[in-house]
Formats: C-alpha cells, sequence, structure tokens
C-alpha cells in the first residue's frame, strides 16, 4: 500500500488523475456485481429514462431497469474484454517480434511483410470484416480485437527487439553457443518488458474504444450480454430527454480509457525525463 | 549563367528524377500493399466463412439444389480462381450485385460516395487550420500554460469515443439549444444552408476527433525544427522570435506539419463509421455497417477495399510531402 502511495505521488497530476479513473473502473470491474444495488436484467422502476434519485442513483434505462446495476455488470464486460484482448495480442505480437528478430532472414520478411499488409487496413475495417465473416459471440470478439491490434504490437516489439538483438551481450551469448529460444527469452525479452508494458495499455485503450464502438453499432457484444457500448445503443432514444441512461455509460467508457491514456502518458514521460 | 556553372545546369533535371523516381517507388508499394490488402480481405470475407449457398437456401434445401445454385455463384471453384474474378470485378469497377438491394454494388457506392467525400472534405476544411494553429501556438510555448491545456486536452481528447463526442452534440444543439437537426438529411434537391446545417454536427464530431492527434503531431513536427541548430543561431543575432518561427521554422517545418495532417486525416476514416451510423448520414461508412448487419459481402468488400485505398492514398502523400519537403530522404 505505502508502495503504490509513493509511486502515486511520483506521478504529476494528469499522471494520478489518470491512475484514479483506471483503479476506480478495475475495481468496480472487480467487485460490480457485489456493490450492484439490483438484479442485472430486473425490471425495477415502472417509469422509463427516469432521472438520478435516491432508489435509483443514475436514473432507469428504456425498460425500467437499474442504470447502475447495469453499468456495474456493463463495465465488466468492457474492462476484462478489453484486458485479455490487449494482452492476447501483446503476447502475439511479441513472440512473432521475437521469432522474426531472432531468425531474420526470410522468416522475418515474410512475417513483417504479412503485419505491414494488415497494419494497411484501417482497424475498424478490419474488424467489421471480421465480424462480418465469423459473427460476434464473446470470444470471437476478443479474438477478432486481438487479431486487429497484433500488428501494431508486433511494429513496436520488433524494432525494440532488433535493437537489442545488435547488441554485444546477445552476441556474447550467441557465440557462447546458446539457443535461440533462450536468447529469446532469457536475453531479449527481459529488457523489453518495460515499453511492452506501455504498449499493452494504449493496446487497451484502443481495444476498449474498438469494442464498444462496435457494441455501440449492434454489431459488438449482443444480448442477453451487454457491455458499455451496449447500454448506450439500447438507451439512445433517451437522448430527447437527456436521461442519465445514456450519458453514465459514455462517460464511463471516456473516463476508463482517457484515464488509461493519460496514466500511459505519465508513465512513459518518467521514464524519458 | 549555366554556362558557368556547368555542373549545377546538369544537376537540375537529375534532381527531379530521382524525385520522380522516388515517387514512383513509392506509388508502386503502396500499389502492391493495396494487393495483398485486396487478398486478406477476400480471403477472411470470401473463402473463410462458411458456404454462402447452403446458408441462403437454409437448412432444408437438398443436397442437388445446394450444388446447382453453388455452381452459379461459382464456389465450386478454387479460391484463387474466385479470388482473381473477384479483383477483376473491382478493376473493372463491376464488382457484382448486392445481395441485399438486389442492385449493382456499382451503383448503390456511386450514389453514397459522393456524400462521404463532402463530409470529409467539409471536416478537412475546418480540421485542417484548426489542428495546425493548436500544435504551433502548443510548440511556440512549449512548456508554458497554453501548451499544458492543449496538450492535457488532446491527450483526453484522443481516448474519447466518437459516440459520446456524438450524443453530447446532439443533447447540447439539437435538444436544448434545438439550432441543429440530429439526423443528416442529404439529397440532391436540399439547397446548400440545409446541407450544411444537417451536416454541422457530423462534421463537428468527426473534427473532434481527428483535431487532437493532428495538434499533437503538428507540435512534435514544430519542436524538431525549433530545436534545430539553426534557431539558436538566428536566437543569438538577435533576430526577434516572431520572426524566426515565420521566416525560419516555418518553411522547414511545412513539409513534416503536411505529413503530419495527411496521416491525421486517416483517423477520419474510423470516425466516419460511427459517425455516419449516428446521424442516418447516407455515406460510404453507414453503407458498410448495414454490409455487416446484412451480410451482404460484395457490398462489404467493395466497401472495405474503398476504405484500404483511401488510406493507402493519404499515407502515399504523406510519404510523398516528406520526401519532397526534405532533400535528405531523397538520398
Amino acid at each position: 500500500m505505502t508502495l503504490f502511495l509513493s509511486f502515486a505521488r511520483s506521478l504529476p497530476l494528469p499522471g494520478r488523475i489518470g491512475l484514479f479513473l483506471v483503479c476506480f473502473w478495475l475495481l468496480a470491474a472487480l467487485a460490480g456485481p457485489l456493490l450492484a444495488p439490483y438484479a442485472v436484467g430486473a425490471f425495477v422502476d415502472y417509469d422509463v429514462f427516469s432521472p438520478m434519485s435516491g432508489k435509483f442513483w443514475l436514473g432507469s434505462d428504456y425498460l425500467g431497469r437499474d442504470v447502475l446495476s447495469r453499468l456495474l455488470w456493463g463495465a465488466r464486460y468492457t474492462v476484462f474484454l478489453g484486458l485479455g484482448a490487449a494482452l492476447l495480442a501483446s503476447v502475439t505480437g511479441t513472440s512473432l517480434a521475437l521469432v522474426a528478430a531472432v531468425h531474420k532472414g526470410w522468416v522475418d520478411e515474410v512475417v513483417s511483410r504479412t503485419m505491414d499488409t494488415l497494419i494497411s487496413i484501417p482497424s475498424k475495417v478490419f474488424a467489421l470484416v471480421m465480424v462480418a465473416a465469423f459473427g460476434s459471440s464473446l470470444w470471437l470478439l476478443l479474438l477478432i480485437a486481438a487479431v486487429t491490434y497484433v500488428p501494431g504490437n508486433f511494429r513496436i516489439a520488433r524494432a525494440i527487439a532488433l535493437d537489442l538483438a545488435a547488441m554485444d551481450y546477445v552476441t556474447f551469448a550467441r557465440a557462447q553457443g546458446e539457443t535461440p529460444i533462450r536468447i529469446a527469452l532469457g536475453e531479449i525479452l527481459p529488457n523489453m518488458l518495460h515499453p511492452l508494458l506501455a504498449d499493452l495499455g494504449l493496446r487497451f485503450v484502443f481495444i476498449v474504444l474498438l469494442l464498444s464502438g462496435l457494441s455501440f453499432l449492434g454489431l459488438g457484444v449482443q444480448p442477453p450480454h451487454a457491455d458499455l457500448g451496449s447500454l448506450v445503443r439500447e438507451n439512445i432514444s433517451g437522448i430527447t430527454e437527456g436521461a442519465p441512461a445514456i450519458i453514465a455509460p459514455a462517460l464511463a467508457i471516456a473516463t476508463l480509457t482517457v484515464g488509461a491514456n493519460l496514466l500511459i502518458h505519465a508513465l512513459k514521460k518518467g521514464k524519458t525525463a | 549563367m549555366a554556362g558557368a556553372f556547368p555542373q549545377f545546369a546538369r544537376k537540375a533535371p537529375r534532381g527531379a528524377s530521382v524525385i520522380l523516381h522516388l515517387v514512383g517507388r513509392r506509388a508502386a508499394s503502396a500499389l502492391l500493399t493495396l494487393l495483398l490488402v485486396s487478398i486478406v480481405v477476400f480471403t477472411i470475407s470470401g473463402l473463410l466463412p462458411g458456404d454462402a449457398a447452403q446458408e441462403t437456401l437454409g437448412q432444408s434445401a437438398t443436397p442437388a439444389q445446394v450444388a446447382a445454385l453453388r455452381h452459379e455463384m461459382g464456389l465450386d471453384r478454387p479460391g484463387p480462381v474466385r479470388y482473381v474474378q473477384w479483383l477483376g470485378g473491382i478493376l473493372r469497377a463491376d464488382p457484382g450485385q448486392s445481395l441485399v438491394a438486389n442492385m449493382p454494388v456499382r451503383d448503390i457506392i456511386a450514389e453514397r460516395l459522393p456524400n462521404s467525400l463532402m463530409l470529409a472534405g467539409f471536416t478537412a476544411v475546418i480540421a485542417v487550420p484548426l489542428a495546425l494553429a493548436m500544435g504551433i501556438a502548443a510548440a511556440v510555448h512549449r512548456g508554458g500554460k497554453v501548451d499544458r491545456v492543449l496538450s492535457l486536452a488532446t491527450l483526453s481528447m484522443v481516448a474519447v469515443p466518437e459516440f459520446l463526442v456524438a450524443t453530447l452534440g446532439v443533447l447540447v444543439f439539437s435538444v436544448k439549444l434545438l439550432w441543429l437537426p440530429s439526423i443528416a438529411l442529404v439529397s440532391s434537391e436540399a439547397s446548400l444552408g440545409d446541407t450544411i446545417r444537417s451536416c454541422a454536427l457530423p462534421v463537428m464530431t468527426l473534427t473532434f476527433v481527428v483535431v487532437a492527434q493532428m495538434a499533437r503531431m503538428t507540435r512534435a513536427a514544430m519542436i524538431a525544427q525549433l530545436d534545430a541548430g539553426y534557431v539558436e543561431m538566428a536566437e543569438l543575432k538577435g533576430v526577434p522570435f516572431g520572426r524566426i518561427v515565420l521566416w525560419h521554422v516555418m518553411p522547414n517545418a511545412i513539409g513534416p506539419i503536411v505529413n503530419a495532417a495527411a496521416l491525421s486525416l486517416s483517423y477520419l476514416l474510423g470516425g466516419a463509421i460511427i459517425v455516419e451510423t449516428i446521424f442516418n448520414f447516407p455515406g460510404l461508412a453507414s453503407l458498410m455497417v448495414n454490409a455487416v448487419t446484412s451480410r451482404d459481402m460484395p457490398l462489404l468488400q467493395s466497401c472495405a477495399m474503398i476504405f484500404c485505398a483511401a488510406y493507402l492514398l493519404l499515407v502515399l502523400i504523406a510519404d510523398v510531402v516528406a520526401i519532397l519537403s526534405n532533400p535528405r530522404q531523397r538520398a
């Protein structure tokens, strides 16, 4: 705890705000079901799109369900799908980058060329084509989001790995007869972790924006599941009344992504300065 | 003059041909990438999904019916052959029949594309000057209040989802103030004033999405120049700072700035998908979303290819500007 506090104190103000927002949403996603005052699908209000009140903190939605409860459940889908896909994208991209950097030659050529091609497809277009072809169950969405952001991670990881692979200590390890796998995992990978962590955070932001965008279009998380983007979509008719049912989930996504972005930026800056 | 310095007279045309050669090579590489992209798009949307014939006919169809339709749709031919035919169709600007609308994909796109280009054009006209002003102001006041506020604002803006901006825009300007329509009605009969009014909210949202990234990149490009040795030299000579920025830094920064602007405009493509759908704007991006919803593959593939081509074109423009503006890149 003290370690965490001193870490928080070392950040500039925007970074601290970011850290607070990220922790807030992580906790909300973890403990959401325990905190939710009502069952997620229960019709608890006779009115629809009712405003904020003591009984329904964030009002009720288009069917008279409690928005706060649905928001807490929605945050789970958004945060965990985003984290899962970001991790999968980073692990895949970095593994490919290590293979490319250690083998060089035609392996590198083929993998790099493939990734260059994939990165030339705008991410939303790529995701839409994949959703049209394969559908959008939760697992597919996770995979689609991960595949969409593998090339970006690969490009960064490959650049770092190639730099490291050219360093004297790696040449030394090679001369000692270490196997390529040992060089990749034991010598190169440990020195890549810090910048890769920052990249993981960025992927998370992109993926949360992509998936909630897809859900907003009705092409992402499908009922009965609902992430934050789905909540914005299903309550869109509440906009004429300015109902909290539509504003709250939209703000929730924005605070999560903006917070994560501020935190990453502060961490990156702290490292270079 | 040419007689006195023959080496210069010979050098000029060679410089131009070097540039042409470089630009040609970039263009060729962009075309190659586009070809590879088309393979990816076709493989994902045309080869990997299940049997389209089976799907069209449903579970109750007899195997003979399915086989007949597969033959008719050309699904019984090997993948590479189908790809070549598909590509040929796109190159002849005749990508086939839309399955849902039952009319040629070409006609649907011809109707929607101008609307999207108009939307992109309006956005660029507003976003580019705004972003350049923000980026240059931040760079000139580097480390000061203006810079810190702008940098925090743009850093936050890049992570805000488009639909939040659109929703708040509708809430403020159509619901509360009743200034602007929340649905974009665009037709050839509408007057220019009406068109601008109905495009206002979509353009505003897209501008918000594009400006942040562009301003950040402009700032970086300006600062790279401000840190250069010649600026310090000019400062030491006593040249006023405003003059340094205008006469010394700007000519050198213009290339990187145009490069940044072209690259950031590619964010329009992703933003348009959400924005056109929210405002019911009859453009290419909302068409593509409809194609996904109705699994209209020929239409989807054509839209996707147009988006990819537009993206590669913007990147190519950025590259070419970088080559033209920086003699060192010509080596």
